[in-house]
This record gives structure tokens, C-alpha cells and sequence, in this order.
């Protein structure tokens, strides 16, 4: 199997989600401020049956940085990081409207198949979600269900000191995975996304059920994942979106006329002009603590 | 002493009562089920203990009750259970799979499938017999009273409990488990096949022996569909003539009452066989149950 973490490796894999002209076509109405956008999101709107869970949601997503979602809870963070990897597919009733483009292809185009989709924006959960099988199963499940080729073993090895965990772990490869720590399974689940050479990761809140040591070991390899990979986190804690992201969009609730809640980002700027200068009152007040 | 410390010295006498009443209710009734299971167990062991022997095994029924024997019935059941299973399982588990993971319960067809599977299991195993003779034995398939026309009835009896532990035990994977599969760009069959189903096997397994465990003890659809009494020979394929251990039962206990010979220990000794051989089954699910059980 070739050096899958080298950037042209990636890039080559891209190209199997094929630009259609429809969409290469269509008008360029965001105004690019990243280096080079992973997605682009136009106007998008997620509902759950009638009403939108989250609507409007305009900005772009940069390749190789760390986008974090913030804002109170309820505010559509997590359903909108659900539909960058169409996982929002697998819940009757969810209905994706607007743009989600991802290197330009439209994500809910119909030709686009979700399965390929997911093989390349892989996505860690709020709860380790580790299987009921080995540590070697569980980082070897997805390159073999993908008929990737080459050695396993080297697969499963330099996927998880990719993923911070070989050395805790290598002796005990054969053992069930749910008796690690809670963090460490976490890791294992970074580390089983990263087997099947994903090019972006998505994390929903993956600290929010560890202790603040596993939660540092987390950060420290959210920054060093991001030389190769791009990431977008949804996160309840502030102080971690302000350690590792670079950009930050800031999420509101709003009621409509009909007492229905739905979300919409308030800002999406650099994370430290979030943190420190932010453009909008409501942010301020929420990243200062004040509200929320 | 405090107020408090009184109060809590000692419940009115008759509270007390109540409780202790309630609790003797409940162990009487407890030991009215255990007695009578005692007695018929002893009135059974009593009576066939002393025939359950390897020439029992070994031999053929006979006019002559002391040299009559289980065999055929031992050997027909034997095969009865195995066409079953092989029916079973494939056909509970893919109806399982298809209910749990593919059908949109909003659509009125899957819902009435599955009302329908739940009366099932509640319909007396007699209409599966005829169900097993107009359709089976006669009928389109025209099989004739054969031991797979035989397997097919009882599998057909059995199947509604195979499909409801097969649906519960792949609802007991919990949903992370398929959205972590799904996310590494898994389909849905590879999640089924490689993640849900690995999961959910000892569950499955439990119902299907459980199932079976029903199965074979069932008469009364095995009279309908034709199982022989009298024979002196073991199936030796699909087509073939049989008997079962609840024919060669019933079949002893009618001779008993109206036969010169005394059947009634044979009789007897064929009961202990069925339960032994249930008994059996029982402890390998609960085996199966505590050793692969997932603790999610």
C-alpha cells in the first residue's frame, strides 16, 4: 500500500467524486478568505420533518485548518457537521436544502453516492462508539471493507500512532476494545478514521465524555492531524475551540413566529478575532461567558 | 430518646401483618407450581427410570412391549429438528434483518407484517398442521407424509418466535455502533454482515434453540401431517417415512390403556428421553446467553 498521508496521495483521491457540469457551471457567490475551501456552504437548511433544525448557513471550510462550531445547545451545530458526510441520510425525514459543496462538487447532487462520500470524510462521535471487537478489528474494519491493499498490519500500525496510541496499546492489539479508557478508545475511534486515509475529519463535541488529560491528548493530536488532514469539531467548550481552531463559526438559536427553534450562525471569522474582537454583540456576550 | 428515634423503632402491627402475609401468598403459590412439577416428575421417573437403557436407544417399537424401543422416534425427531433449523434460521434471520434495518415502518404493508408475525406466534399449533397438510404434504408442494414435509410444518410453527428474538437481539446493537460503520464508508450490507449481525448472534442463537426446543415436543401437527406410529426403520432421506418421541409417546400411552402388553413405562421412559433432551437444549442457550452476551 502506497504512503497514504502524503498530500498528493489525497488530492489523487479526489478526483474520483466527479466535478459535474452543472455544478462547475454554477455561480461562485461566496467570497473566498480561506487559502483553499475543503466545502463551500450556500444558504444551507436542514430540516427534520417540516420544520428547519438549522437554516442559512453560508461559509466556507479551509483545507488543512481547524474549523470549530460553537453556540448554545440545541443551535444545529451537530446536525449541520452530520450533513458534511451525509450521515444526516441515515435519519427518516432529515432534508438537506441549499449547497453543501465539497472541492466544488455538490455533496446532494443525485448522481453523488453517500457510501463514497463517507469514505473520505470520516467522522468521530460524541460517545466512543468503539466496536465490539479487537483493537486490531477495529482500526482493520474499514480499510477491509473498502478492499484496501496491502499489509494490514502496517495499516493498523500507522494508523494508530497516527492516532497518539500505538505505544499504550501495542501489546494488547488482540484484546477487546471495550476495556480501554474512555479516552483511549476515543483515540481508537480518531485512529480508525484515519485507516481508510480519510481527507477530511469531522468531530462531533469528541471530548465531551473525557476527563481533561484524555481531552488535552485529544487537542495535541487534533494539531498535529492537521498537516495532513482537514477538521471541522463541534464543540460545548469554548476554551478548546480558542486552543485549536483557526476559524470559528458561532451558532444562535432563534424562535420564529411560531415559538419553533431553529439555528443560524451568527459569525464565522478567524478564531482569535472570535475570541477577542468579535463583529456581533450576541458572540461576544457568549464567548465572554455572559450569556449561554 | 427523640420523637424520631421512636418513630422509626417499630411499623404498626398490622402494616407488618400485611407484608408478612403477602409474602407467604406469593411462596405458596411459588410452591403449588415447584409440588405439582415434583410430583410428575417423580411419577415419571418412577415408571420409566427402569426402561431408559441403551437397548431403549437401541431398538424398534415392537408388539412385544419388552423388546420395544425409541430408535425410529429418536432418529425421526433427530431429523425432524435438523430440517427445521436449516429452514429456520435463514428465513428468521433474513425477516428479521429485513424488518429491523430496511423496512419504513410508515409504510402500511411493513406494519401489517408485523402485526401479523406477532399473531402468529399466537395461532394453535394444530392449524399449522393442517396448513402443513393442504399445502405441504398435499397441495402445490405435494410432498406426501414425509420427515421433510414434517420439519417444514414445525419450522413454519416455530418461525414467528425465531424472527421476534432475531428482531430483538439486532435492536439490541446499539445504533453508534452503525453509524461508526457507516462513517468509515461502510454500505449498509457490509454494516449489517460485519457489524450487526457478529452482535446479535447469541441472541439469535438463543431463539432459534428456544424455538426448536418448542418444536420438539409438538404432536398434535405432526399427527395432522401424517407422522407414522408404527415403524421399524430410521429415515434415511428427505422423502422418507417417519416418526417422532411425541408420536411414539402418545402412541404408547393409547396401547397402554387398551393393549394387554404394558406399554406404560416405555411411555414413560420416552418422556424422560424428550425432557432430557430439552433439557439439553435449554442449557446450551443459557450457555450461549452468559458467554457471548454484549455488554454495551
Amino acid at each position: 500500500m502506497e504512503r497514504v498521508t502524503e498530500p498528493q496521495d489525497i488530492s489523487a483521491r479526489r478526483d474520483v467524486v466527479p466535478p459535474t457540469p452543472q455544478v462547475a457551471a454554477a455561480p461562485d457567490r461566496f467570497e473566498r478568505k480561506t487559502r483553499e475551501a475543503i466545502f463551500g456552504l450556500d444558504e444551507v437548511q436542514v430540516s427534520y420533518g417540516p420544520k428547519p433544525a438549522v437554516r442559512g448557513v453560508s461559509f466556507d471550510i479551509g483545507k488543512n485548518e481547524i474549523t470549530a462550531l460553537i453556540g448554545p445547545s440545541g443551535c444545529g451545530k451537530s446536525t449541520l457537521i452530520r450533513c458534511l458526510n451525509r450521515m444526516n441520510d441515515l435519519i427518516p425525514g432529515a432534508r438537506v436544502e441549499g449547497k453543501v459543496l465539497y472541492h466544488g462538487q455538490d455533496l446532494y447532487a443525485p448522481q453523488v453516492d453517500a457510501v463514497e462520500v463517507r469514505k473520505r470524510i470520516g467522522m468521530v462521535f460524541q460517545k466512543p462508539n468503539p466496536f465490539p471487537k479487537s483493537i486490531y478489528d477495529n482500526i482493520a474494519f474499514g480499510p477491509r471493507v473498502l478492499g484496501m491493499k496491502g499489509s494490514m498490519d502496517e495499516i493498523v500500525e500507522r494508523a494508530l500512532t497516527q492516532g497518539a496510541l500505538w505505544d499504550e496499546v501495542k501489546d494488547r492489539l488482540k484484546t477487546n476494545a471495550f476495556g480501554m479508557s474512555g479516552g483511549q478508545q476515543q483515540r481508537l475511534c480518531i485512529a480508525r478514521c484515519l485507516a481508510v486515509n480519510p481527507d477530511v475529519i469531522l468531530m462531533d463535541e469528541p471530548c465531551s465524555a473525557l476527563d481533561p488529560i484524555s481531552t488535552g491528548k485529544i487537542e495535541d493530536l487534533m494539531l498535529e492531524l492537521k498537516q495532513n488532514y482537514s477538521i471541522v469539531i463541534v464543540t460545548h467548550n469554548m476554551q478548546q475551540a480558542a486552543r485549536v481552531s483557526d476559524k470559528t463559526a458561532f451558532f444562535t438559536v432563534e424562535l420564529d413566529d411560531e415559538e419553533h427553534r431553529s439555528g443560524r450562525v451568527v459569525e464565522f471569522d478567524d478564531t482569535e478575532k472570535i475570541f477577542t474582537n468579535p463583529a456581533d454583540s450576541r458572540t461576544e456576550a457568549y464567548v465572554t461567558g455572559k450569556v449561554g | 430518646m427523640s420523637a424520631t428515634s421512636e418513630a422509626i423503632q417499630a411499623a404498626p402491627a398490622s402494616r407488618r401483618a400485611k407484608d408478612t402475609a403477602f409474602r407467604v401468598a406469593l411462596m405458596a403459590c411459588l410452591g403449588l407450581s415447584i409440588l405439582l412439577l415434583g410430583v410428575l416428575l417423580y411419577d415419571v421417573v418412577k415408571d420409566g427410570a427402569g426402561h431408559l437403557d441403551a437397548d431403549f436407544i437401541s431398538s424398534f417399537t415392537s408388539i412385544s412391549a419388552d423388546k420395544a424401543g425409541a430408535q425410529a422416534a429418536i432418529w425421526g425427531t433427530i431429523w425432524l429438528m435438523g430440517i427445521c433449523a436449516v429452514f429456520i434460521v435463514p428465513v428468521g434471520v433474513a425477516t428479521a434483518i429485513y424488518l429491523e434495518e430496511y423496512a419504513d415502518n410508515d409504510r402500511w404493508y411493513n406494519r401489517l407484517i408485523e402485526v401479523n408475525i406477532q399473531n402468529l406466534a399466537a395461532v394453535p399449533s394444530v392449524v399449522y398442521g393442517i396448513l402443513g397438510l393442504a399445502f405441504l404434504v398435499r397441495g402445490p408442494l405435494a410432498l406426501g407424509n414425509t420427515v421433510l414435509a414434517g420439519g417444514l410444518t414445525l419450522g413454519l410453527l416455530v418461525l414467528p418466535v425465531v424472527i421476534i428474538a432475531g428482531r430483538e437481539a439486532i435492536r439490541a446493537v446499539p445504533p453508534s455502533i452503525r453509524e461508526g460503520s457507516m462513517a468509515l464508508g461502510a454500505t449498509q450490507w457490509q454494516t449489517i454482515w460485519r457489524q450487526v449481525l457478529p452482535a446479535s448472534i447469541p441472541g439469535i442463537a438463543t431463539g432459534v434453540i428456544l424455538a426448536l426446543s418448542r418444536a420438539i415436543g409438538e404432536t398434535a401437527p405432526l399427527i395432522v401431517v401424517g407422522a407414522a406410529t408404527v415403524i421399524a426403520f430410521n429415515p434415511d432421506g428427505l422423502d422418507s417415512q417417519f416418526t417422532a418421541l411425541p408420536i411414539q409417546i402418545f402412541d404408547w400411552i393409547n396401547r397402554a390403556s387398551n393393549d394387554v402388553n404394558n406399554y406404560k413405562p416405555l411411555a414413560a421412559a420416552a418422556i424422560l428421553l424428550l425432557m432430557i433432551m430439552l433439557i439439553l437444549m435449554n442449557s446450551v442457550a443459557i450457555w450461549l446467553r452468559n458467554r457471548y452476551e454484549q455488554k454495551w
